[in-house]
């Protein structure tokens, strides 16, 4: 177990570095003026290009540029946004409306999606199982800032049971219908993955033989086909983060939550680059992160993998 | 040789995979074919390797018939082989579902409820909502078709390369993969855009204009979308190469090219067709949430992402809902489709979900 | 103590002559007297061979039934059949693949997946008692502690994601509502009782860690944790290799003769079956074709399928000649063909075979064959 996560860890290194390179690629060295767009509609003042292009020591070569950079992400430094206000200080306070609406985001989509996927996969072709594959069909289908609007609209607007916009006062009720919304999307892809297992691990030789040892159907399938079935769906959960933090960008955009999804959609909107780049650099390594975390849990889920 | 081979249970692969979809698995992995572990080892490597070569092509065709014969029974890949089909013509010939101009707003006209002569209504600028959405599923199906397509092909090539290389090319390629995979579609997207938005002009591409944005947001898709079709075909090729008959072919001399085509292609053309199906179910959704960021396709370009999110800033105030749900629903309906093709075909090409 | 020759040495003329044709029974002559094959039982007949006693045996199967609804139409899987075991005996089921053999084990054990399978006909008697009219929660308790059953692959049959131990540790749990730390003691003590080395240190060890042949001893050991009475392995021995083979065959023998189990054998492999076994009953499509007393039937088969499962049997003293082998396939389950399911294959089909679907009867002695031709075949 403990080679594993070392493994896993060195094995990680690459990736960290090659997805950060990738973005600072993007944002500073790509062909044309770095700086362009980077003021507003204007063109940048030569004397901001010549702070900017010492800021980002753009005049040195490519990777001691990017060591520079890394340097100062690791600091905390994302650089500062139009308004000369430090990105990572602009963040700091938005971080914890984030993890709390993706959080509820995750436990909702996990729940409600691992026993729809349940109940599906003990009836297969019965009534529950098309209901959930032809309503996931449905959500998988629609995208979440429509969706998102929809409900918007008729919970907020129409009936008033959740407040329209979250703003300044994120708490657990005014998150619960933008929760829902995040999170609706992974939860139908985990309905079906989970339906998928179920129905498949019911056939398999060691599910035959716990009914052979005599076991309860609530064992047989609680303890049995649950945990075998219940990995892949952890594995997907990691995978799937990304499209979460993703997702928030979106959520919290149309709901006016102030987290670090929302200030990617202003900064967006406001043509601010370096708050945009800042922000969704830190994003790319939460969810490499949470990845990580999601492997070792694998690991210690599935023996096949770190008991070798 | 040991006895089981003489089976005759053995003696005919091509009878003994459809005897093997009959539904009694009676003895699972027992007499037939498919000996887990150690009795793989007690076959000589001749007789496996000449039934699998057997198998190969015969299975291959068949898998294709089969397949073939389960979707053509399938509601769902007919619904939406329809539904693709219309939006296709939709896109082609945006002319022959209306004679409007989609650039034509009138404020006198603004606002207007659906009716006979605007069958969406119209929205906040006096723009026909029909026409525009009409003439929107262009610009939204191109970028899913050129992002799916070129996805295909960048990731097939590569995977490719590196299966068949193997060695440092293979390693090479595949961390590259893993770095590009590392980054979630929607926020490379929003990086690469939000930097290539102010530019003119990128390897003397011009960036700007209708095309130009169709350009960027192809660029995204592709960039970061073939690590999950390169990983598919590297597997294929990696999966078939060591078989006698592939190592024969080449010692008799035939081109990768061939070997690609004979041996590859039928293990490796289901699960890419899947992928790629719904992957343009995806592609179609990303543009249309970038748009509705406001960084992907922006006006003039009219798209349904754009349309969506023109009609949004004047939804709050509850007024103009139909022009918001009409591109909203042919853009459900368009990612509908092709993930639905997508499923069925996957589940036509899966033995074990076609027994339902 | 239970020698293979449990066979009778008087035959009850009178009562077979009816159904007989040409019985001489000369080559019963020489039989010597068995040890009773039903142990403890006052009433037990030793001249009657165990399938021709009712409501005495360990387990009694009457005319079962078992088809299974598929989109390809109904599968009959088991057509009417008929077995007994007793205490201490081994029978072995033998045939192909979808002959059967397997569906009858599932049945008996109650792990059907119902549906698709179905039960239309038949009794299940364990003990006396009717399995197939039990309430399920009595029956799930008689799994485990009274029949028990061993599988092909140990590896897909253990669950990958538990250690042995406590797979083998969950019967004592779940049946003798045992602590973790006593049921693991259990554990153990049977890991070293079917020969696992350092089996204290592997109790934690996962299945996918043990080699083909340890992890079978795993699934016997559990499946023998709690005594049973039955014990069925469904070819125990197919996926390893022959040396680990003879092993494991010898363990459950062992095992056997420790508990005084009735073990049922299934298994498509005559060879394996011929050291171990004491009876046979050979299945194709559904039906038993050929029961009888394992030297019998080895010496003559009176089924021309058995003939052909026979002669597959590589043998030393033929080596280098070509081992003949069944053409043709099994039938399709929902295609039986008419008359006799095996007439397609069958070097000896005649237009009765293709009309007539012959029943199993009395052809000797303490012999039963589904052929019309059986006389012929061990006249030959």
């Amino acid at each position: 177990m403990g080679k594993y996560i070392v493994r896993r860890l060195l094995q990680m290194i690459p990736v960290v570095l090659g997805s950060t390179f990738l973005i600072y690629a993007m944002v500073f060295a790509m062909p044309g003026d770095p700086t362009a767009g980077k003021c507003g509609e204007r063109a940048c003042p030569p004397a901001y290009v010549k702070e900017f292009r010492e800021k980002y020591n753009l005049d040195d070569p490519l990777p001691v540029q990017y060591g520079k950079y890394m340097g100062n992400v690791l600091q905390g430094d994302l650089g500062e946004n139009q308004y000369g206000i430090p990105v990572a200080e602009d963040l700091r306070d938005r971080f914890g409306v984030t993890g709390k609406l993706a959080s509820m985001a995750l436990v909702f989509q996990s729940v409600v999606g691992i026993l729809a996927g349940i109940l599906a996969g003990l009836r297969k072709g019965g009534f529950i199982d098309n209901l959930v594959i032809v309503s996931t069909l449905f959500v998988i289908s629609i995208p979440i800032f429509v969706s998102g609007f929809v409900l918007q609209y008729f919970f907020g607007l129409e009936l008033g049971w959740f407040p329209v916009l979250v703003g300044a006062d994120a708490t657990f009720y005014r998150l619960l219908l933008p929760a829902m919304v995040l999170g609706s999307l992974s939860l139908a892809y985990i309905a079906r993955l989970m339906r998928t297992n179920i129905a498949e691990n019911l056939g398999s030789d060691y599910v035959r033989t716990a009914k052979a040892k005599g076991l309860s159907n609530r064992r047989i399938i609680g303890i049995h086909t649950l945990r075998n079935s219940l990995i892949p769906v952890i594995t997907f959960l990691g995978y799937d983060f990304g499209a979460l933090l993703g997702g928030s960008i979106v959520t919290e955009g149309i709901f006016n939550i102030l987290g670090v999804g929302g200030y990617v959609f202003t900064s967006i909107g406001n043509r601010d680059g370096i708050a945009v780049v800042g922000a969704v650099t830190v994003l790319v390594l939460v969810y490499l992160i949470v990845n990580l975390i999601v492997d070792l849990l694998y690991g210690v889920l599935d023996p096949r993998i770190s008991h070798d | 040789m040991t006895e089981r081979n003489q089976t005759p249970h053995d003696a005919n692969p091509d009878e003994r995979l459809e005897h093997d979809d009959a539904p009694l698995h009676d003895n699972k992995p027992g007499e037939g074919g498919e000996l887990p572990t150690e009795s793989h080892e007690k076959q000589t490597p001749t007789s496996s390797s000449a039934a699998i070569a057997a198998d190969d092509t015969g299975t291959a065709r068949s898998l294709t018939a089969d397949a073939w014969r389960s979707l053509r029974k399938n509601p769902l890949f007919w619904i939406s082989s329809v539904l693709i089909v219309g939006l296709l013509a939709i896109a082609i010939f945006p002319g022959l579902f209306t004679d409007q101009n989609p650039d034509y707003g009138d404020l006198g006209r603004a606002r207007i409820d659906p009716n006979s002569t605007h069958w969406f209504g119209t929205d906040r600028q006096g723009y026909d909502v029909y026409t525009r959405t009409i003439y929107g599923a262009r610009a939204s199906i191109l970028v899913g078709v050129l992002g799916a397509t070129g996805t295909l092909l960048l990731g097939s090539f590569l995977g490719l390369v590196a299966g068949y290389l193997g060695g440092w090319v293979d390693t090479l390629i595949s961390r590259i993969g893993d770095i590009f995979f590392a980054i979630p579609l929607l926020m490379a997207g929003i990086i690469l855009l939000s930097a290539t938005r102010s530019m003119d002009t990128l390897l003397g591409v011009p960036l700007q204009g209708y095309f130009g944005t169709i350009f960027q947001l192809v660029l995204v898709l592709v960039l970061f979308g073939w690590p999950a079709i390169m990983r598919l075909m590297r597997s294929s090729v990696i999966q078939v190469k060591p078989n006698d008959y592939v190592q024969a072919a080449r010692a008799l001399g035939a081109s990768p090219l061939r070997i690609i085509r004979r041996h590859v292609m039928p293990n490796a053309l289901a699960p890419a067709i899947v992928v790629t199906t719904i992957n343009l179910g995806v592609y179609i959704s990303v543009e249309a949430t970038l748009s509705f960021l406001g960084i992907g396709l922006v006006p003039p370009a009219i798209s349904w992402g754009v349309m969506i999110n023109d009609s949004l800033v004047f939804l709050r105030s509850g007024t103009t809902l139909h022009a918001l749900f009409f591109p909203a629903l042919f853009l459900s309906i368009c990612v509908l489709a092709f993930i639905m093709l997508g499923d069925a075909v996957r589940d036509a090409f899966d033995p074990k979900s076609r027994d339902r | 103590m239970f020698g293979r020759d449990k066979h009778t040495a008087e035959q009850d003329d009178t009562h077979r002559d009816d159904t007989t044709r040409d019985t001489t029974g000369h080559d019963d002559a020489n039989r010597e007297e068995p040890a009773t094959v039903v142990k403890g039982d006052p009433i037990a007949k030793p001249d009657v061979p165990p399938w021709e006693r009712q409501g005495e045996q360990l387990l009694e199967v009457r005319d079962l039934f078992v088809e299974f609804h598929t989109s390809e139409g109904l599968a009959k899987a088991i057509n009417g059949v008929n077995l007994t075991l007793a205490e201490g005996e081994t029978l072995a089921i033998l045939g192909e693949s979808g002959s059967g053999k397997s569906v009858t084990a599932q049945a008996v054990m109650g792990i059907l997946d119902m549906p698709p399978a179905k039960i239309p006909s038949g009794e299940i008697f364990y003990r006396g008692k009717d399995l197939l009219t039990m309430p399920e929660d009595e029956r799930r308790k008689l799994r485990g502690p009274e029949i028990s059953m061993v599988f092909q692959d140990a590896l897909s049959s253990l669950n990958p994601v538990f250690p042995v131990g406590w797979q083998i540790a969950e019967m004592f749990r779940k049946h003798r509502d045992m602590n973790r730390s006593d049921s693991y003691d259990q554990a153990i003590r049977l890991m070293e009782r079917v020969n696992i080395p350092g089996a204290k240190e592997r109790v934690k060890a996962y299945p996918h860690q043990f080699s083909g042949g340890m992890r079978q001893r795993i699934m016997i050991a559990m499946a023998i944790a709690l005594d049973p009475k039955v014990l069925i392995a469904d070819e125990p021995t197919t996926a390893l290799d022959v040396t680990v083979q003879a092993q494991i065959m010898a363990l459950l023998k062992e095992l056997q003769e420790e508990h005084d189990m009735g073990l049922i054998l299934i298994t498509h492999d005559l060879g394996v079956v011929a050291d171990v076994a004491d009876r046979i009953s050979v299945m194709y499509a559904g039906r038993i074709v050929e029961r009888a007393y394992v030297d019998d039937i080895y010496a003559a088969p009176a089924h021309p399928y058995t003939k052909g499962l026979l002669e597959s049997i590589p043998r030393l003293d033929q080596k280098g000649q070509d081992l003949s082998a069944i053409g043709g396939l099994p039938p399709s389950l929902t295609r039986i063909p008419p008359g006799c399911a095996f007439n397609p294959r069958c070097v000896m089909a005649q237009d009765v075979c293709r009309e007539e679907s012959p029943p199993l009867r009395d052809i000797r002695p303490r012999r039963q064959s589904a052929c019309h031709f059986a006389e012929e075949l061990l006249d030959d």
